[in-house]
């Protein structure tokens, strides 16, 4: 008798033992047949609400359908029925991780659309708060990639400098993650020097921590193994299918709103684009590590070059004015009156604006038809458009790396789902 | 830069472009209905315009008696680095618009919240699924006929 016979006699007489007059059993591999998966919407790796249907092959992924739609709060349509002002605090829950980032966004698109431009001084506030935003979304990011593939140190280690700049949004806006900070033409007060200060001091400490947080991955083998040569796309491929942000970057693309459409004062600053050719998991990750360094270089430039002057458009008639004013002048008082119940009225037209969130490209794309409130708002959100892709991804991969290709990819639920 | 993409636009398809918008520095080129993928295609691989890059495709419920609904693409050419957006028309008789996921892939999602939000069919989508309601729901939201608080029961609740 040869070791295969016995083992099929052994497995018979372990069967027999288990039936018995209602039970009848019999053995198959896990391997010879395909079974579907269902991944989330509740599940630690999807960061949010996400949901994986995953047709499986022993252990390799042969397709899968991610499903959308757990978070859809029906932004669009909200946007269509409140002022141009009033929509701000909704641009918060979008992309929840970087809030200062999309209010910035979007007040672009309404200057853009009703033909105002900040003072400077707004617009290097605007560039601080952007790029502060983009630090704390991606060291979310790595951190969360980090705990995915089972490293829990770097996540608590990037969640405590995360913590630091809380406060200081605390500190400048009043709340920690519902930041609504921007107005149309401006800004919602000024930065005062306290907050420069704690901006200038967490800045002074946080690339030596940051440091300290990479230098724990990138020479932890386990690390840096489970990530590469994962969830790979090819330039071409990833145009076509609209990437955008670091995802895209990561495939060998210079493409970077900051630097090809320039908005704000990033013009005026030095920093560069990190580019990695590879594609895969690996390479996500090293855009993101090389644009916070970036990031930290862009606030240091704008703190030093940043004018003193005002933080609000000399446009009464579009920009709300300031409350001490409301209160002891008339003139402001009708103003203020006018902007609150009909909004402003921009001209009939429309505008597409996109600036380079931490995600990636996100653009407000505004129909006005001369009203208080536009008549079309659509969200182009950059995660939404990088999600389409994870099928190509993880297909033909291994059902572990399916955790490490999400957490990669970085997407924020709260904008995907709008 | 952008004239002389639309007058090579034009002369090629003499027949399809109806209206050439320029606001804030933004063409938008409307396009007849049943010729939008060959504009699409020759927007694609013509040397001059190579929009390689679909930003977004999106509607829009315009509420008027004819061509009421609009379907809107945002292009953007990652080599040249310009913008362009292309708008053609849905009448509400006849919902259908050809699909351009043939030109670009990523046109997949956006075309499906289309779909979910104005009901508007792409012909030639191979998943024409609905992107963020339940497929049990009857109505598109982003109508301007639904209203913004919702209609009640649409939505049938887990029972307890």
């Amino acid at each position: 008798m040869n070791v295969e016979q016995a083992m099929e006699i052994r497995q018979q007489k372990i069967l027999a033992a288990l039936e018995n007059k209602n039970t009848s059993v019999y053995f198959m591999d896990a391997l010879d047949n395909e079974m579907i998966l269902n991944m989330g919407p509740q599940h630690p790796a999807t960061h949010g609400v996400l949901r994986l249907l995953i047709k499986l092959d022993g252990e390799t992924v042969a397709a899968c359908v991610p499903e959308l739609g757990y978070l859809h709060r029906g932004y669009e349509k909200l946007a269509e029925n409140c002022s141009y002002h009033e929509f701000i605090p909704h641009t918060d829950r979008l992309d929840y991780l970087s809030p200062l980032m999309n209010n910035t966004a979007y007040v672009l698109a309404v200057e853009k659309l009703i033909g105002v431009e900040a003072p400077k001084r707004a617009q290097y506030i605007r560039t601080i708060i952007s790029e502060m935003a983009r630090v704390s979304s991606h060291l979310l990011g790595i951190g969360a990639l980090a705990m995915d593939v089972g490293a829990l140190t770097v996540f608590t280690w990037a969640f405590r400098e995360r913590e630091k700049m809380y406060d200081i949004f605390e500190l400048l806006t009043g709340a920690r993650f519902t930041t609504s900070f921007t107005r149309v033409g401006g800004l919602a007060h000024d930065m005062t020097p306290d907050v420069i200060a704690a901006v200038t001091a967490f800045f002074d400490q946080f690339p030596e921590k940051f440091n300290e947080c990479i230098k724990m991955l990138n020479t932890n083998r386990i690390f840096v193994e489970r990530l590469d040569g994962v969830g790979v796309i090819s330039k071409e491929k990833a145009i076509s299918m609209g990437m955008s942000g670091p995802n895209l970057r990561a495939t060998g693309l210079e493409c970077d709103l900051r630097k090809t459409n320039p908005y704000l004062v990033y013009n005026e600053l030095d920093f560069s684009i990190p580019v990695f050719n590879d594609g895969d998991s690996l390479a996500r990750y090293y855009v993101r590590l090389n644009e916070v360094k970036e990031s930290v270089k862009i606030i240091r430039q704008c703190l030093e070059k940043m004018p003193a002057g005002p933080v609000h458009a000399n446009e009464p008639k579009k920009v709300l004015p300031r409350k001490e004013r409301i209160y002891t002048k008339m003139e402001e008082l009708i103003h203020d009156f006018m902007l609150v119940n009909f909004g402003v009225n921009p001209p009939v037209g429309e505008v597409y604006h996109a600036v380079e969130a931490s995600k990636g490209e996100l653009g407000f794309y505004i129909q006005s038809r001369g009203e208080g409130h536009p008549w079309r708002l659509k969200i182009r959100s950059p995660s939404f458009m990088n999600l389409q892709s994870t099928s190509l991804l993880v297909e033909g991969g291994m059902i572990s790396d399916i955790v490490a290709v999400l957490g990669s990819l970085d997407p924020v639920m709260g904008e995907a789902d709008k | 830069m952008l004239t002389s993409i639309v007058e090579k636009l034009k002369t090629s398809f003499p027949d399809s472009i109806t209206v050439v918008q320029e606001f804030r520095g933004e063409t938008t080129v409307h396009v007849k209905k049943d010729s939008i993928v060959s504009v699409c295609l020759h927007l694609r691989d013509d040397a001059s315009s190579l929009f390689d890059y679909c930003s977004d495709v999106c509607g829009a419920d315009a509420y008027t008696p004819e061509n009421r609904f609009e379907v809107i693409y945002n292009l953007y050419s990652t080599s040249l680095n310009h913008r362009i957006r292309i708008k053609t028309f849905v009448d509400e008789t006849d919902m259908h618009c050809p699909s351009v996921i043939s030109v670009w892939p990523g046109a997949n999602w956006p075309e499906r919240e289309t779909f979910d939000m104005f009901g508007i069919i792409f012909d030639g989508h191979n998943d024409l699924r609905r992107m963020y309601m339940p497929e049990e729901f009857e109505y598109h939201p982003l109508r301007k006929d639904f209203p913004m608080m919702g209609i009640p029961d649409s939505i049938p609740l887990p029972r307890k």
